[in-house]
């Protein structure tokens, strides 16, 4: 898949996935800490804590994984 | 954009996680761009694929917007039959495609499935199925599109050209770029997404519903029908299930004939595995994409059921009047799930999931639009012999006006909404006999050029008329499709089985009136005169055909269960 010099495409993928689970993770502390008016259903599990969580751990072992400097 | 009535709002959150979600598929376009010099590159992606990323991208075209919300919204309808479509209607034919038919498509160096046809038939079957591939990927594509549009429409309050014209002008911008290299690796951002987004749904579905049994008991509870939750046991009357279907519609119209003509003929799929770096990891594609395809229920069926069992409000058909005045329509079970769950960060991921869905499809849709439009049809009629940077500047127009055309599609079926009515139709009239050419050609060395013509026209014309057959006279449905109680897809199914057995006999016939094709010629493109490649050297574990027969078995033992 990679031409020479081409970042892999799971480089991006963590990346993003790095984005996601911080802003998803952030939001979802801030809902427990902060309880929304209208709650969507099943709020006690704080399912943004976790899947923000998750998506960060899983974010970073790709970006970290397939960095640039180790798939040139 | 401006709101009108909708289901629910997005907040400053998940407008962020939207746009940053924009703005990276666009980056992967710009930055693709560089790597995307030749015709190879531009077409085919330089064939350097993976095939873990091949298979990923084999499976995201695959994934549009009807494909998740659609059967999400079937799984409400008719219940736990819609698994049929990804499992006996996926799966087989998946296995098939890798293990049988790859070889013949990888080892031509075909750029196409209609160069294919090329090679084993002659230039008039070429014409008529890229002409015919062309048409219907347009039509389907802006289908999609205003369903996409649609739906946001209604969910978020987007104004439906809003919708249609961002997404599809950043689709349009970033194959523009960077040909099929760009839209696999979006595909492959988008397949991630896809799941990253929807996952949650069913998780949380199943706590609040009790399991598995606790939903099954509250469909029960609300229908008083056990039909919704069985797969196998109720189709061996039309009259006894939600779908009105028979057994023999979905084994032989839908698994055999529209499964296996879409996953081992439709171009907008095999271009993807058509780019992988060799024939082992082209043969191991479509087995990888075909365990992520077993799981997609969990996506996109579960959350129909459990949409059944938990939610307060009844959805309705498109076309009923309740639609009409506002109520939301079982094409909405899928993001109502999603605001039912999640709160602000999660409910963005969820609506990029759908977005990115909607996109994939798209990406599938202009690629293959462009290499057969270049190839099949520009390059053999209007310029035979071009620079190849010609052709290379010729895909990237194309991919434009593609994207234009659909966007016009799609305003046109906003204008006459009964044009949904026929996606289903478009693959019985196209698919259903390109199968049963491209697999006698396979497999028959005795199949002539004329034989090979003439089957696909007459199969594709009878799988026309049929259609305008029961259109004029109801009362045809007994003859088409076995029973006067078929449903519209039962109708599907048995026209799709009828063409492609009219098109495989029309070939057979005329192939014993004409003069064959020397076997010289064959090979390469014929079992039986093709030497294919030794895998004895590789270890069992890495041989297609081993994990090819793990996926076969988890397969019968997954249809025993939801028997």
């Amino acid at each position: 898949m990679h031409k020479s010099g081409m970042v892999s495409i799971w480089f991006f993928i963590g990346l993003l996935l790095v984005a996601y689970g911080v802003i998803i993770c952030g939001a979802g502390i801030h809902d427990y800490m902060v309880p929304p008016e209208h709650a969507p259903v099943l709020a006690n599990l704080h399912a943004g804590v976790w899947w923000g969580g998750f998506l960060l751990a899983i974010g970073l072992f790709y970006s970290i994984h397939f960095r640039p400097s180790k798939t040139k | 954009m401006h709101a009108t009535t909708r289901l629910f709002s997005l907040s400053s959150i998940d407008l962020l996680i939207v746009a940053l979600y924009f703005a990276v598929v666009l980056g992967i376009g710009f930055y693709l761009k560089r790597f995307t010099k030749t015709g190879e590159d531009f077409f085919l992606a330089g064939r350097d694929m993976t095939a873990w990323i091949a298979g990923l991208s084999f499976l995201a075209a695959n994934l549009g917007s009807l494909e998740l919300m659609g059967w999400a919204g079937s799984a409400y309808q008719y219940g736990i039959l819609a698994t049929h479509w990804y499992w006996i209607g996926a799966i087989p034919a998946m296995l098939f495609l890798g293990i049988i038919m790859m070889p013949f498509y990888y080892i031509s160096k075909t750029h196409s499935v209609p160069g294919y046809l090329k090679l084993r038939y002659s230039e008039p079957a070429r014409l008529l199925s890229a002409i015919s591939f062309g048409f219907m990927t347009v039509l389907m594509s802006g289908i999609n599109m205003f369903a996409m549009a649609k739906v946001m429409q209604v969910v978020l309050g987007w104004d439906i050209s809003f919708s249609i014209w961002v997404s599809s002008l950043t689709v349009a911008l970033y194959v523009t770029l960077g040909g099929l290299l760009s839209a696999i690796f979006n595909e492959v951002l988008q397949c991630v997404l896809i799941w990253a987004g929807a996952l949650l749904i069913p998780i949380l579905g199943m706590i609040e519903a009790g399991g598995w049994t606790g939903m099954v008991n509250k469909i029960f509870q609300r229908l008083h029908d056990p039909t919704y939750t069985h797969m196998w046991s109720t189709l061996g009357s039309f009259k006894d299930n939600p779908m009105g279907i028979h057994w023999t519609g979905i084994v032989f119209g839908l698994a055999w004939v529209i499964s296996f003509g879409y996953w081992t003929t439709d171009f907008l799929v095999v271009q993807r595995v058509l780019a992988a770096r060799d024939l082992r990891s082209a043969r191991m594609a479509p087995i990888i994409a075909s365990v992520f395809k077993m799981a997609v229920p969990i996506i996109v069926i579960l959350p129909g059921l459990l949409g059944l069992a938990v939610l307060p409000m009844t959805l309705v058909p498109e076309s009923s009047a309740a639609a009409a005045a506002g109520a939301p329509t079982y094409n909405a079970v899928l993001p109502l799930m999603l605001a039912r769950y999640c709160g602000p960060g999660l409910l963005g991921l969820g609506i990029t999931a759908l977005i990115a869905g909607f996109m994939s499809g798209m990406a599938g849709n202009v690629t293959a639009f462009s290499t057969v439009w270049t190839y099949d049809i520009y390059k053999p009629m209007f310029r035979k012999t071009a620079p190849d940077s010609h052709y290379v500047a010729m895909g990237r127009w194309c991919t434009i006006i593609g994207v234009l055309v659909s966007i016009g599609t799609a305003y046109l079926v906003m204008q006459f909404a009964s044009i949904m009515d026929y996606v289903q139709a478009l693959f019985s009239f196209f698919i259903a006999p390109l199968f049963g050419t491209v697999i006698l050609g396979m497999m028959w060395k005795r199949a002539t050029s004329a034989g090979g013509f003439w089957g696909l026209l007459t199969g594709t014309l009878a799988s026309v008329g049929m259609y305008a057959w029961v259109k004029v006279d109801p009362t045809a449905l007994r003859y088409v499709a076995l029973s006067p109680h078929a449903k519209a897809l039962a109708e599907d199914m048995y026209r799709a089985l009828w063409s492609w057995i009219i098109c495989v006999v029309v070939t057979v016939v005329v192939s014993y009136m004409t003069k064959p094709k020397p076997l010289s010629e064959l090979s390469g493109l014929v079992y039986g005169v093709t030497p294919l490649p030794s895998e004895e050297a590789l270890p069992m574990w890495k041989r297609p055909i081993f994990w090819a027969v793990i996926v076969a078995i988890v397969f019968v033992i997954a249809n025993i269960i939801f028997w």
